[in-house]
């Protein structure tokens, strides 16, 4: 998959979970979950949770831990998919 | 782990205690029982000359007997002497009113249990087993 594709599948993922408006009118690679988004980290747990079943892949503990970014999901994402 | 282990673990105490007795544990869900004290503190002022249990400590009395012990209880081999709670989610509809010194019945049954967050459906039944709310609650939970 590419970049471009999961970053905008992570965008419709995110959405319903956004404080920040303003900062998920600049989603991007660079965009943090918690520092730009203001998600708290209950809800980060229902991001994972729908990213698994979107991409068809399992998160564990230490892949959640590292996911701050998009850039960290996007490359998680892609390196779950390519064990699959 | 025993229910009564689960009780001493709970990280609450009066007045902001709502477990009695736990009356079912297992990895899928708890049942438990809490009685509202005629004298409960929350009487005097919900509401003025018509005392009724507010909906907020309803929902308390669900999360800990539906979501806090059980928590505890999925957590039993981890050190949970030290652990951390902290709800993150509460939607529930209430249906029947329960006045003072009422009993209720807590019944919950696991949604998920990922990344430290646990979320529930939970039921209250009074003592004639009538739906007295439901809903969903979730909170995160860290040993």
């Amino acid at each position: 998959m590419e970049t471009k594709e999961i970053i905008y599948c992570l965008k419709k993922i995110v959405k319903p979970y956004v404080q920040n408006d303003l900062a998920f009118q600049d989603f991007g690679q660079g965009t943090d979950f918690i520092k730009d988004l203001e998600i708290n980290s209950a809800n980060l747990v229902d991001i994972v949770l729908d990213v698994e079943d979107e991409f068809n892949i399992a998160i564990d503990n230490d892949s959640m831990d590292n996911m701050t970014t998009v850039n960290d999901a996007v490359r998680i994402i892609k390196s779950k998919q390519q064990q699959a | 782990m025993e229910k009564s282990e689960i009780l001493n673990l709970l990280p609450y105490a009066e007045p902001f205690l709502f477990v009695d007795e736990l009356t079912e544990v297992n990895e899928n869900g708890t049942s438990g029982i809490y009685s509202f004290p005629k004298d409960s503190y929350f009487y005097k002022g919900h509401f003025k000359k018509h005392p009724v249990t507010p909906g907020v400590i309803l929902t308390e009395c669900m999360a800990q007997i539906g979501v806090v012990c059980l928590g505890i209880f999925l957590l039993k081999d981890e050190k949970t002497e030290a652990f951390k709670v902290a709800l993150s989610n509460a939607s529930v509809d209430y249906y029947l009113p329960v006045f003072p010194g009422e009993r209720v019945k807590v019944v919950s049954e696991k949604m998920y249990f990922r990344f430290n967050k646990l979320k529930c459906k939970v039921k209250m039944f009074n003592a004639e087993e009538k739906l007295v709310c439901k809903g969903e609650i979730s909170g995160m939970i860290k040993s």
